[in-house]
């Protein structure tokens, strides 16, 4: 069975399986890094969203055998390790705000929010309310007016 | 309403003990003190309930007995013993018979015990009960229930603690346990010498069970309940710790997934290419149960991948060649008549009619549980709101006694009535049996609202009789398919059918005594009835359920705007007239608090309007105000394929008085939550019947609220209450909010809607496959990082 190298929240790991398996499966059920939740499977509702190489995105639509050795994936649980504190600025605004209802989302949620804050930084720009209008993370429990607030305090807390 | 319920509040609790004849005067509760080698004590579940007084006459059973009395009267023949202990460590602990499923109780009841055992909130530790056989009907979450049923045993127990440790405290400083103090788990004497709970755990424990008699604190003692409290689980969600089902690590319980049949509820014949499956990488058991093929493989991602490619042989489901439009006919056939009331000839008729589609109860969570089957004994992991009933029927599926049933209730990744079933747990338990192993049992997203329960489709008729601008009568029939109670609620009622004689309910069915416990109409509107009817022919066609806030949503939206139909009639402003019609001071006040808030009545752009609605229910009262944009630039807006944009509601102003208030942060989440789903109900979120089969498949199908449809203005304003207990408010904004963006919906576009969600007729979607089942995994996701 191939071999699997990447970067897993800061160290490298190397996995026995097939090509064709999603990143989360390896991720949930052969590493045991519960933080990406399942919430779908295609790439819809985002609760797995984690990070790579800083950039948001699905580990439900990507086959482990199209990642690199140096490809960097840093999901919730490795999150706060890429700022000072124990805590990254969006997980503080998060339990500041008490957004989180069931949780289920919010690992999703704050992995989506901090990479959004990042590319419209890169875009030279702060956050603005059309940005939050194009999260497609899903949370049942409808805690999105105060995800809404949170990533604004995160944002500033993020300079 | 309130005024018969504080009667069941100790009268003690409106004076302070210090406060002279007072005290005397303070009613006591009877409690235990368990034999152990530290402090354990006990109350009854029961406690604080009274013989109910007479039944006052009345238009409506809500007003004076509703499905918190139900719920909560369910306990009384079948009580059980909740038990608090304290540690040597000084820390409280506390299993909750409830479970938690996002709503914050978890939190609450730790606030509750902190303050009647003055106890710092951190040092309070509140789990979930295992299923608790000997507690019967008195472990079920529902109906926003836990708060009211449990908040005097909890506070019992923890008084009984409080004073045994003080009594501890006494011989020790060889003083009398009225001249210490507690603050904060540290008891200090006159002379300034202290000792903490911890020192005392042992001291006060007992050998013996011994019953005692203890006073509840004054509310004005109170430092933790009523102040906003952040949820005790909120740095394990931000940080991945928290764990639901799936994220549990069971000695051989690998992922599990089920291929299930294209129609609803069907069942497989036959798996035709049983050995090529079990040849595929990962899997390494697959066998036929009740419900479809079940594979288990080492990865979720290798079920999928066995699940597209299983070849089976299916039977019809259960509505075969059936769609929206034929139940629809049939809903429409069995509607019960409006009676003609006897009025006046010159009286005027408003009639409204309106129409539901299906919706689906899913959470984000799919359906999940981890079962491990043996042949004299079973384990289940799950989250259940009910786990009683599913130990009964996991048993009996997999051919053990309930007591060879062990049921670990598991934090829940949302529920909404869905998890008020063990359909997960008893499917997982059925595999286990079959395959041998333990399992992971976790449904497919499409699964849900393909298979999974359904809040049911019906229809809503009401009739209004005015004269010289007052309503003479006022009528509502609503019709649906059959909802499925069969998980608690219904036994409830068995149970309690003696009691209930007298209200009229006997003869009822189950869902028709729901419709009679939760419905009112708290206006002075004539002669009132509503009234339920559940053609039989539907028994057991559908996956239903009650999804939260049960029939309030369908049947506040058809009323109130009836009721806005009503006001245009008579020539008067909708929030004007329902201030003159209320009866009520508490949702009179919540309406007028909405109105000044929202600023009501201001000027807004054609396509745009305010509406505002009522919804009384629970012990509790809201009001909802909304502003709605459907100004075709808005409803247009386009984000990419099947991204549903439509009207967008603009901002919510919601008060509620919800009795006494625990914990305002919780409350006012539940409130926002409550409104995004009311907007959904209202404006999006539907499943289409075509031939049987249901069309959703996704989140981007069942379109339940998204960031751009979220008002980017919500308030909350919590009314303070002067009401000794706490009310419902799980499900207290669901109803209103999707009433009144109806009621908004309907000004701004000058058009009366008649079928919900409004969206229903057009399918913004291309659907799924049916055979497979369930979609493929894309590989494209690198592509998309952003």
């Amino acid at each position: 069975m191939p071999k699997q190298t990447f970067i897993l929240n800061g160290k490298t790991v190397t996995v026995n399986v097939n090509d064709d398996v999603r990143v989360l499966w390896v991720l949930r059920d052969l590493l045991g890094v519960t933080g990406p939740k399942y919430g779908c499977g295609i790439n819809v509702c985002k609760a797995c969203t984690s990070h790579i190489n800083g950039k948001a995105f699905n580990p439900c639509a990507v086959r482990v055998g199209d990642l690199k050795p140096k490809d960097r994936v840093t999901t919730i649980e490795g999150l706060a390790k890429t700022t000072p504190g124990d805590l990254h600025p969006m997980q503080q605004a998060w339990i500041d705000r008490d957004v989180s209802q069931c949780g289920y989302c919010q690992p999703g949620q704050i992995m989506a929010a901090v990479a959004l804050v990042k590319r419209v930084r890169r875009e030279g720009r702060d956050i603005r309310e059309s940005d939050l209008d194009t999260i497609r993370n899903i949370c049942r429990c409808g805690s999105y007016v105060r995800i809404r607030e949170a990533i604004e305090a995160g944002a500033r807390a993020m300079r | 309403m309130t005024q018969l319920f504080d009667a069941s509040v100790p009268s003690s609790d409106l004076h302070n003990a210090s406060g002279g004849s007072g005290a005397l005067n303070r009613r006591t509760f009877l409690g235990y003190v368990m034999a152990g080698s530290t402090l354990v004590v006990a109350a009854d579940l029961a406690t604080g309930r009274p013989a109910r007084a007479a039944v006052p006459s009345g238009p409506q059973i809500p007003s004076f007995y509703d499905l918190e009395d139900l719920q909560t009267d369910s306990a009384l023949p079948t009580s059980a013993l909740i038990s608090v202990t304290i540690t040597k460590q000084g820390r409280a602990q506390f299993a909750l018979p409830r479970t938690e499923v996002g709503q914050g109780i978890m939190t609450s009841t730790a606030m509750i015990l902190a303050d009647e055992l003055d106890l710092p909130f951190d040092k309070v530790d509140v789990t979930l009960a295992p299923a608790r056989p000997e507690l019967l009907l008195n472990q079920l979450t529902g109906g926003s229930n836990t708060t009211f049923s449990t908040y005097t045993p909890i506070r019992v127990a923890a008084a009984i603690a409080r004073q045994q440790l003080l009594e501890a405290a006494a011989i020790l400083f060889g003083t009398s346990a009225d001249r210490l103090t507690t603050i904060g788990g540290v008891i200090t004497d006159p002379a300034g010498n202290q000792v903490g709970y911890g020192d005392l755990a042992e001291a006060a424990a007992s050998q013996v069970v011994k019953a005692v008699e203890v006073t509840l604190r004054p509310r004005k003692e109170f430092k933790v309940v009523g102040r906003p409290r952040n949820r005790i689980d909120a740095r394990d969600a931000v940080t991945g710790k928290k764990r639901f089902t799936t994220d549990l690590q069971v000695p051989g319980a690998l992922p599990t997934m089920v291929c299930r049949a294209p129609e609803h509820m069907g069942t497989p014949k036959r798996l035709k290419n049983r050995s090529r499956i079990l040849r595929m990488p990962g899997v390494t058991h697959v066998a036929q149960v009740p419900t479809g093929i079940a594979v288990r493989a080492k990865t979720f991602g290798q079920c999928i991948d066995a699940i597209r490619a299983m070849d089976v042989d299916w039977n019809p489901g259960t509505v075969s060649g059936e769609s929206d439009a034929t139940i629809l006919s049939k809903l429409r056939a069995a509607e019960l008549p409006l009676a003609v009331p006897d009025v006046p000839i010159l009286a005027e008729t408003i009639e409204t009619d309106f129409a539901f589609a299906f919706r689906s109860t899913a959470a984000l969570e799919t359906y999940s549980a981890i079962a491990d089957v043996r042949p004299d004994r079973a384990t289940i992991w799950a989250g259940l709101k009910v786990p009683i009933l599913a130990q009964q029927r996991v048993a009996e599926a997999v051919g053990l006694t309930q007591e060879q049933v062990k049921v670990n209730v598991i934090t829940s990744g949302g529920s909404f009535g869905h998890k008020l079933f063990g359909d997960h747990a008893i499917e997982a338990a059925q595999i286990s049996k079959a395959m041998g192993v333990p399992v992971k049992l976790m449904w497919h997203r499409a699964d849900e609202p393909r298979q999974g329960r359904l809040h049911p489709m019906a229809t809503s008729r009401c009739r209004a009789t005015v004269l010289n601008g007052q309503v003479l009568s006022f009528e509502q029939r609503h019709t649906s398919v059959t909802t499925d109670f069969s998980h608690g609620l219904g036994e409830m009622i068995t149970s309690q059918a003696d009691e209930l004689d007298p209200l009229g309910l006997g003869g009822l069915s189950f869902a028709e005594s729901i419709f009679t416990l939760t419905q009112e109409l708290p206006y002075n509107f004539g002669l009132v009835t509503q009234l339920l009817n559940e053609p039989l022919e539907f028994e057991d066609k559908f996956s239903t359920g009650s999804m939260r806030n049960i029939y309030s949503p369908d049947t506040a939206t058809a009323t109130e705007l009836t009721i806005d139909q009503i006001a245009k009639k008579v020539g008067k402003d909708p929030v004007a007239f329902r201030l003159e019609m209320l009866k009520d001071e508490r949702v009179k006040t919540a309406l007028r608090k909405v109105a000044e808030e929202g600023n009501w009545g201001r000027t807004m752009p054609a396509g745009m309007a305010q509406g505002v609605a009522i919804h009384k229910e629970y012990k509790g009262c809201t009001a909802v105000l909304v502003e709605i944009d459907c100004r075709p630039r808005t409803v247009n807006r386009d984000l990419g394929k099947e991204t549903v944009t439509g009207p967008r509601v603009t901002k919510v102003v919601i008060a509620v008085d919800p009795g006494l208030v625990i914990n305002p942060r919780g409350l006012e989440a539940q409130m926002q939550g409550g409104a995004m789903d009311g907007i959904a109900m209202t404006l999006t979120s539907s499943c289409h019947l075509r031939d049987g089969h249901f069309l959703e498949a996704s989140w981007d199908n069942y379109f339940y609220t998204r960031q751009w449809n979220v008002p980017p203005k919500v308030e909350v304003h919590i009314i303070k209450s002067d009401s000794e207990t706490p009310g419902g408010a799980g499900e207290a904004a669901v109803g209103s909010t999707a009433a009144a963006v109806a009621c908004a919906y309907a000004r701004a576009t000058k058009t009366m809607p008649k079928f919900f969600p409004i969206n229903h007729g057009e399918i913004s979607f291309k659907p799924k496959t049916f055979v497979p089942p369930i979609p493929p995994s894309p590989t494209n996701g690198l592509k998309l990082a952003r």
